[in-house]
């Protein structure tokens, strides 16, 4: 470290966990305080993609790599369709003041100071991820503006989590997307850029629908294909989105991904539930039964979907994660409908699942959207 | 999928000797393949001619073989064993070479042995580069614009069409011999001439170049159901233009966006999906850092140095891993062995950050070219780990055991700026405490970017290094706890602190113990922290949590032997990982602490608890202020971990074995002396001079022939046999800075026998597993000769000499545990010539040979038993029924301007053995296993040095002559001929120089002195090594390389039998 001194706002960085553990540390990025929910990500790249990673609203990521911001921050690597940081919170062993690529437009600190969005640095980053692997994701109050200790246990206690995110991180008017190919209608709960780029790619017209939008709505532009896509929160908050996704469940073929996929369960009547620390990285394998194959996946989520009672109401398990068996993906016994659990568009992270985009269309090609 | 059940008997084909560019990295993967395959209940057998390995210890195969790593051997061996399949992967290139030739040959097919894990014709895609370049534009792959040339017309033509440079590689090499990059035609035509000579197959490479560009390497596995994973990416910090294994290399990659890593990440996955490989492979990649445009620079269809390094770097043993693919396991049915919990179908993802910095033989080869290029010039690497980059370079330049402790080179202070840069232009070994050299001086980051095309991401590092450089030394004593933490934090070991500051260790001492700066150890879990791990790998950082948990089992301590080098081999590292073996036998926790990457011992499964540090005396101590350990061994690791027994004894550590008193007479020339003589056993004599005067009254008492060496340095280094007033004057003047801080050591030259006495010792016993005599008199290093087990020429009353003398000075001295001695007869008297207490090289053959298990028997003897009880009692142990040659392998044709003519200073870099009923077989498959190619007819160049020519030498060429051999002589030793009779045709040194590979085939050359470049006969030498041609540089060497030549003429069948049929006698 070290360098950090030199260009970062070099105050003290405070973080607070719900259980009374204090990490001291340095602060960088904007001066703040905020409260949110500390999860880890073991992404060695991609930090750029993963603070605008709409997923991530509310959340206070703490990096395990503890290099961070090696290669700057560029005009390309956003997630976000506002193109701005989701996360509450940024915390990293150690932040680069000199970053070095071809494409590096400012530092991680002055990104994040332009952001509004308080770092912490400095600090233990392994303990903070042992200890979230130990005892689950926990409430955290991150400063860098001088909060004292007694201060922050405070505010942290009289701090209520939301988790709702997705209502907010949707489009809030319908927007297309054009595109030659399929007319693809999108349920929006805070979609990652990456997957409207792979989308976009094999050609797709695609028509986004803000939170909330009713089927009728979404039928309306007659869409060959309906795609969930991700978002912050806990699923079950989704009341309107499952509902809506209930309603047009077996009217045309569906994809969803990460949250669509848990959408997906909850309107079949399969239950979810929220893991003790999630999945944040892209180095998970995961294994396709269909294709007896196993691939190396990107994730982010916090709550996962029940096998047992995804089966109990017509889905077949498709995909399990190869670490822990948790459900990674299900298709439908009879309906045509999928989907997935982890980030077949990776940003970031490995590539390997971008074929399940190709199975979506070849769905719906099936399904008697032929030309 | 899981297990072939098929697979009843698998063979695996070892590396061989230890080269530059195949070292211990494949001892490391193969003992990985052997045990995971033997775990599996199938039949393990291995063939490896290299005695100085774990893998061929008894125990980690079924059956060993060691036996010449020659497709007639191998072919003969598979005849014998009929496995089912046959492991080629785990060898290094020497493996897959073999492998290739007996697919070729028709020898698997016919033997119905299947190839596992690599198919002929993935390792032909990977390996031609013709073939590869044509698959890699069949996937739509970008390799730079390359041709194939086996005439230099073919060079040129390429040339004319991309323009310099070009690089030039010779297909199927080790470590890219006779590789290099040309700037204009005269390089072109010498580099092409030299590369097609090198090929095995007369074939080079041209190559448009991309020096400069970031050089980026995977570590890749794929499995047969074509499930794929990278386990590590790595990134140089030298670009494209400097071997990778001559590079300082970080992992994980550090400059890339995601989405430039995710691009290499994909085109790996498709070049080893369209290679069908089913196990590991490395494949290298050049990525320009303008444009992110990348080409793929090349395959390795194996596993390699680069996985071992990923290996450890990142906690997944890919050996293993590949090893069970081999056998038809998928990725997706294995456990990740690190979590035991989690899948194996994953790829690590790390939380630190590792340094591998190569380790290179320039203190040795001082003649040789440090410019660092497309040939690896490195002969062993270190690995650190740390939260910071800082932190980890500074640990591995530490663990290089170099003299500087940080990046400040005192020979630099007094050079200018505009030498700084054209040392830093050199690019050579030095380049990076050049670099900071220069940043010292006020030249800026980008300037040196400018230079050199290092990432600026390091540079900026470097700089922060240089600031704190700066900062310790502005604020001298002034300097607060906060200043100590940050400079610890970034790697700066105490000396350094000291030296910047101006403070007493004292002050520095309570500064850190008030404060509480001391660093604490984390572990390598393959998951960053994910799930919880059981693997006990730690590394040291200043952070705030501690996770070695110390157990409340008694505990001992090894010390590793750190980088390979010259002298200081695998060896070392095999008596370290029975040393720890044997520890656990005897119920103690083990625990090692090393920092080489290729190693066995750093294996995470290999003692109970691996902490991968430097192994400098402060880091030493931090681990046993944390485990309190009953006691260290250090006589397993060399010279390295000797090195540290003053300290430790200083602070009251207690080191188990030989105390550090003893240690110190034996190691102190002087004291050694003394106490020979007090004890009446014969030294040579020998004083200390620290002028020429007091040099030739030197000269007055003894006479010549003289051995002299300066005194501050250990090992052979710039150690000279004189004959005359004229060659002493030159070697002072010259070699030696002499003066009274550096005095120079001349002792008495004692022609004569040597012989290596290795014994475990109690302090009042010894036991002997056998003793061993070099076939080239005293003279040659040790390390050097060729030795030979039994005794071969050597009376009983001597050999008693021997054991009596040797159990007398263990009782003066109380040595428990290992000792080496290294005795000289001159028919008339027996000499002591150095006193190791310590593993010695020996060790591992003479266990091997007698079965006797010494590194056990001597642990043994540390923690207070007998020798008296053990089976194996004391004195000489009883006499094998087998003859075992042990033969040198030198790394000549990697090193270009070196000598390989024999002499005190040591050269080689590996051995083997070549085991047989009878003494001349032993001997002929020792020269077949080292390689040396045997002529059965032709010329020899004889030139002889005065003082070797003697009757004896006369009776020897004659013999060649009666074999049919033609010699050529020098104008000089010519007149030697016509005197002894002994038929010569004379020629000139041009002539000699033009007929080398023609109608010389071989030479017989003892030099004067040896290592000058320039000189006629050191051209004749470098020829003949570059041709492959035998050089003997020793008239004993070429009296034994007779037996070699009558058996090859002769077309001796050889048989071949596994280690324990010799043992067994049957």
């Amino acid at each position: 470290m070290g360098e950090e001194h030199t260009t970062t706002t070099n105050t003290r960085g405070l973080l607070y966990l719900e259980d009374g553990t204090v990490f001291h540390g340095r602060g960088f990025g904007a001066r703040g305080t905020r409260v949110g929910e500390l999860v880890f990500n073991t992404s060695m790249t991609g930090y750029q993609k993963i603070l605008t990673d709409p997923s991530y609203k509310g959340q206070i990521i703490n990096m395990t790599y503890p290099l961070i911001g090696n290669y700057g921050v560029n005009d390309d690597d956003y997630e976000s369709l506002s193109r701005g940081i989701h996360a509450f919170g940024f915390v990293a062993k150690g932040i680069s003041a000199c970053p070095s690529n071809n494409k590096s437009r400012m530092t991680i600190h002055q990104w994040l100071t332009e952001q509004g969005v308080p770092g912490v640095c400095g600090v233990d980053t392994r303990m903070i991820t042992k200890k979230i692997r130990d005892e689950g994701t926990v409430k955290c109050l991150i400063s860098n503006e001088g909060v004292s200790e007694a201060e922050a246990r405070e505010i942290c206690e009289g701090a209520t989590l939301r988790q709702d995110w997705m209502k907010e991180t949707a489009v809030k008017e319908p927007l297309r997307r054009p595109g030659k190919g399929r007319r693809l209608a999108v349920m929006d709960f805070g979609i990652k850029a990456g997957i409207l780029t792979s989308l976009s790619a094999k050609g797709c017209d695609l028509h986004l629908f803000p939170y909330g939008a009713s089927a009728e709505e979404i039928m309306a532009v007659r869409p060959e294909g309906i795609f969930l896509s991700n978002g912050p929160g806990d699923p079950e908050e989704a009341v309107e989105g499952i509902e809506t996704a209930r309603r047009l469940i077996g009217r045309v073929p569906i994809f969803g991904i990460c949250m669509g996929h848990q959408v997906l369960a909850l309107a079949l009547g399969g239950k979810t539930y929220k893991m003790k620390y999630g999945h944040r990285g892209g180095n998970h394998g995961v294994h396709d039964a269909d294709t007896d194959r196993s691939a190396i996946t990107s994730q982010n989520h916090g709550y996962a979907v029940d096998a047992g009672s995804a089966e109990a109401n017509g889905l077949i398990i498709t995909h399990r994660n190869l670490n822990d068996g948790t459900v990674e993906g299900m298709k439908h016994k009879t309906l045509p409908l999928f989907s997935v659990q982890f980030h077949p568009e990776a940003s970031p992270g490995p590539n390997d699942s971008a074929y399940l985009f190709d199975r979506f269309l070849d769905m719906i090609a099936r399904f008697g959207g032929a030309d | 999928m899981s297990v072939n059940k098929g697979l009843k008997k698998a063979l695996i084909i070892g590396s061989g000797p230890i080269i530059i560019g195949q070292a211990a990295e494949f001892d490391y993967a193969g003992t990985q393949a052997c045990k995971a395959i033997r775990e599996e209940g199938i039949e393990t057998i291995l063939v490896n001619s290299n005695p100085a390995t774990i893998m061929t210890d008894q125990g980690i195969a079924d059956k060993v073989y060691m036996e010449p790593l020659t497709e007639e051997a191998l072919e003969a061996i598979l005849e014998r064993e009929r496995p089912d399949g046959i492991l080629a992967g785990f060898g290094g290139q020497t493996g897959l070479n073999l492998a290739m030739a007996l697919e070729e040959s028709g020898a698997l097919a016919r033997l119905g042995v299947r190839l596992l894990g690599v198919n002929k014709d993935s390792i032909r895609r990977a390996e031609d580069r013709e073939a590869f370049k044509e698959l890699m534009l069949e996937i739509d792959e970008p390799v730079p614009e390359s041709a194939i040339a086996i005439n230099i017309e073919q060079c040129k033509e390429f040339v004319d069409k991309v323009g310099y440079p070009v690089i030039i590689r010779p297909a199927y090499t080790l470590g890219g011999t006779g590789g290099g990059i040309a700037e204009d035609e005269a390089e072109l035509e010498l580099l092409a001439r030299r590369g097609m000579e090198n090929s095995a197959i007369g074939q080079i490479l041209l190559e448009r170049s991309v020096a400069g560009w970031k050089e980026i390497e995977y570590e890749v596995i794929r499995d047969a159901k074509d499930n794929c994973i990278i386990v590590c990416g790595m990134e140089n910090f030298d670009p494209v233009g400097v071997h990778t294994g001559d590079s300082i290399v970080v992992a994980p990659i550090q400059t890339l966006r995601d989405e430039e890593y995710q691009k290499l990440r994909d085109a790996s996955l498709k070049i080893i999906r369209s290679l069908k490989i089913e196990g590991g492979c490395n494949i290298q990649f050049a990525m320009d850092p303008k444009s992110s445009d990348y080409v793929v620079i090349e395959v390795n269809p194996r596993v390699s140095r680069s996985s071992a390094l990923a290996s450890k770097a990142a906690g997944y043993p890919i050996a293993k891993i590949a090893a069970k693919i081999a056998l038809g396991y998928s990725l997706d049915e294995l456990k990740n062995y690190v979590t035991q919990r989690t899948s194996a179908c994953f790829e690590p993802t790390l939380d630190y950050i590792v340094v591998k910095f190569p380790k290179w033989p320039f203190d040795k080869f001082n003649t040789a070219s440090r410019r660092l290029g497309t040939q690896m010039k490195a002969t062993g690497e270190v690995m650190s780990i740390s939260r910071t980059f800082e932190d980890a370079l500074l640990k591995a330049v530490t663990s290089l055991e170099v003299k500087q402790t940080g990046l400040r080179v005192e020979a630099f202070k007094s050079l200018d700026k505009d030498a700084i840069m054209r040392k830093i232009d050199a690019c050579d070994d030095e380049r990076i405490f050049a670099l900071t050299e220069a940043l010292r001086r006020g030249v800026t980051v980008e300037e040196l970017h400018d230079h050199t095309l290092v990432d600026n991401w390091f540079l900026h590092k470097l700089e922060n290094i240089v600031k704190m450089e700066r900062k310790l030394e502005s604020h001298k004593k002034e300097i607060t706890p906060d200043m100590v933490r940050e400079a610890e934090e970034m790697g700066f070991v105490d000396d350094e602190i000291l030296e910047l500051t101006g403070l007493s260790s004292t002050e520095l001492h309570f500064i850190r113990r008030y404060n509480g700066i001391y660093p604490v150890y984390k572990m390598v879990d393959t998951c960053g922290g994910e799930f919880e791990a059981v693997t006990p790998y730690y590394y040291s950082c200043f952070d705030r949590e501690d996770e070695s948990r110390v157990s409340d089992k008694e505990k001992i301590l090894v010390i590793g032997s750190g980088p390979i080098r010259i002298g200081q081999g695998i060896e070392f590292d095999y008596c370290c990982v029975q040393g720890v073996w044997a520890i656990k036998d005897f119920g103690y926790e083990a625990i090692i602490v090393n920092n080489n990457p290729e190693t066995v011992s750093t294996d995470f499964d290999t003692s109970d608890k691996l902490y991968f540090e430097a192994l400098h005396i402060d880091d030493v101590l931090n681990v046993i202020d944390k485990e309190r350990p009953l006691g260290v061994v250090l006589q397993l690791g060399g010279q390295t971990s000797l090195n540290i027994a003053e300290g430790l004894s200083k602070r009251g550590i207690r080191i188990l074995g030989t105390p550090f008193k003893s240690i110190d007479l034996a190691e102190d020339r002087e004291k050694l002396r003394n106490l020979m003589g007090e004890m009446g056993i014969p030294t040579p004599a020998g004083f200390s001079v620290t002028d020429e005067k007091e040099a030739f009254e030197v000269v007055e008492k003894l006479g010549y022939p003289l051995v002299v060496r300066p005194s501050y340095v250990i090992g052979g280094r710039a150690m000279q046999v004189v004959y005359s007033d004229a060659e002493l004057r030159k070697y002072l003047k010259e070699a030696v800075n002499l003066s009274l801080e550096h005095p120079v050591l001349i002792d008495q030259y004692v022609l004569g026998k040597e012989m290596d006495v290795d014994a475990v010792a109690d302090g009042d016993d010894i036991l002997i597993p056998g003793l061993m005599e070099h076939i080239e008199r005293t003279g040659v290093h040790s390390g050097d000769s060729i030795s030979v087990y039994p005794l071969h020429s050597i009376s009983n009353e001597v050999a008693d000499l021997l054991i009596e003398y040797t159990r007398r000075i263990i009782r003066r001295l109380g040595v428990v545990g290992l000792i080496n001695v290294q005795y000289a007869w001159d028919d008339k008297k027996l000499y002591v010539i150095e006193v190791n207490p310590r593993a010695s090289r020996t060790v591992p053959i003479l266990s091997k040979v007698t079965g006797v298990p010494m590194v056990k028997l001597a642990v043994s003897a540390m923690l207070g038993k007998k020798l008296s009880e053990s089976e194996y009692g004391v004195g000489l142990y009883r006499k094998m029924k087998l003859h075992a040659v042990k033969a040198p392998v030198f790394s000549g044709a990697k090193l270009t301007d070196v000598d390989v003519a024999l002499g005190p200073e040591m050269k080689s870099t590996g051995e083997v053995l070549g085991i047989d009923r009878d003494y001349g077989k032993a001997v002929y498959k020792g020269f077949l296993a080292s390689g040396v190619r045997i002529p059965e007819s032709g010329g020899f160049f004889v030139g002889l040095r005065g003082p070797d020519r003697t009757p004896d030498t006369a009776e020897i060429l004659r013999e060649y002559v009666d074999e049919g051999f033609k010699l050529y002589v020098s104008p000089g030793t010519a007149p030697f001929m016509r005197e002894s009779k002994v038929e010569a045709d004379t020629m000139t040194f041009d002539e000699v120089l033009a007929s080398v590979g023609e109608r010389i085939n071989g030479i017989i050359n003892v030099p004067e002195v040896a290592n000058l470049p320039g000189s006629n006969s050191f051209d004749i030498r470098r020829k003949a090594i570059e041709r492959d041609l035998p050089v003997l540089t020793c008239m004993d060497t070429a009296k034994v390389f007779l037996e070699a030549i009558r058996h090859k003429k002769a077309g001796t069948k050889l048989e071949y039998r596994t280690l324990e049929e010799y043992l067994g006698g049957k």
